[in-house]
């Protein structure tokens, strides 16, 4: 075939809905194997952290980040580099409480819902994008920081936006870490 | 975009998850888990099909079509171009990646080898709903012999 090397836009595309198409048909067979939607949701966290707790070397080894000092640092972070690299967005960072330990994030567009018109009938409470919470508390984990990660509003369910809570928490007993397993 | 990544990496937990959750399989056996990860692939394979640039889906005879997947589909999904396709001209395409992107972080030789089959399903899914979006029914099987280069054997269905 005489056609130039492709490296073409089409290309691009396919590859970014790859993910998106491939994740959409989990979470469909999810919603084939388990009737209730807190199990689909649950499993979906659980396959989340799996991944973000190696998503995090490579975010670390690409991104060069330096050591952060607060908590609002990590959350911008998360956001304007994380995200973007991964995801090619950016969500808007909010800070709840003068402790400053509790944060959202703002998507106004989500691209892993790219192609879900709406949830299907009867699953009213799937949270269909729990992956990314179970991403962002294991990749979290990794680096020493217990969070807590939730959905607070979901496009999906009729909300204006899709707003993902991250609550960080005390920081892990770093004697876990030298425990030899 | 470090897409590929997100891939893979979600690819490592489906295969992780959803063949440990067929630990007491039913009559079904081992086969159950590679159909499980086969249909999902076949899903994607059967959206990306649909996202493939146009010119491409009209294609003059059956080899057009594998040569597509070996290097356009291949290309788009693995960033490589497959590296031989072989055929006996009577429905059967043998496709050998000698580098498979999903293999390589794995092991490089014969470690992992029993492994190594489940890492294959959904792409051997993907391969199969691609084709039958672009009209050819087919089953669709891997092999590895050394890691991480593995063949993907493509048998036309006549209908």
């Amino acid at each position: 075939m005489s056609r130039r090397t492709p490296r073409r836009p089409e290309y691009r595309k396919i590859n970014k809905d790859l993910f998106v198409l491939t994740y959409g048909a989990l979470v469909a067979q999810l919603c084939k194997d388990y009737e209730k939607d807190e199990d689909v949701n649950a499993y979906l966290d659980k396959m989340g952290y799996g991944i973000g707790t190696r998503l995090v070397e490579d975010f670390l080894a690409r991104s060069c980040v330096r050591r952060c000092h607060s908590y609002s640092e990590i959350a911008d972070i998360i956001a304007q580099v994380a995200f973007k690299m991964y995801l090619g967005i950016t969500p808007s960072v909010t800070c709840h409480n003068s402790s400053r330990n509790e944060f959202s994030l703002i998507l106004d567009k989500n691209p892993l819902a790219e192609f879900v018109e709406e949830l299907p009938a009867g699953r009213s409470s799937l949270c269909y994008c729990s992956l990314l919470c179970g991403v962002i508390r294991g990749a979290l984990e990794m680096v020493n920081l217990a969070a807590d990660v939730t959905f607070l509003q979901d496009r999906l369910k009729g909300d204006s936006v899709t707003e993902i809570g991250i609550t960080f928490l005390k920081k892990l007993d770093e004697k876990k870490y030298r425990r030899k397993k | 975009m470090a897409d590929t990544v997100l891939f893979e990496f979600l690819h490592t937990e489906m295969v992780a998850e959803l063949w440990a959750a067929d630990l007491h399989p039913g009559p079904g056996g081992q086969k159950t888990s590679l159909s499980v990860l086969e249909g999902i692939g076949f899903r994607v394979g059967q959206a990306l099909g649909e996202r493939l640039p146009r010119e491409t889906l009209a294609f003059k005879e059956e080899l057009d079509v594998l040569k597509f997947l070996c290097k356009d589909l291949w290309v788009a999904v693995f960033q490589k171009q497959m590296d031989g396709l072989r055929t006996n001209h009577q429905g059967t395409y043998i496709l050998q990646d000698n580098n498979f992107p999903l293999l390589v972080p794995m092991a490089s030789g014969l470690q992992y080898l029993e492994e190594a089959p489940k890492f294959l399903a959904f792409t051997c899914g993907l391969l199969c709903g691609t084709l039958r979006t672009l009209g050819v029914q087919s089953l669709v099987t891997a092999s590895v012999t050394t890691l991480p280069a593995c063949r993907f054997q493509v048998v036309i269905l006549k209908s």
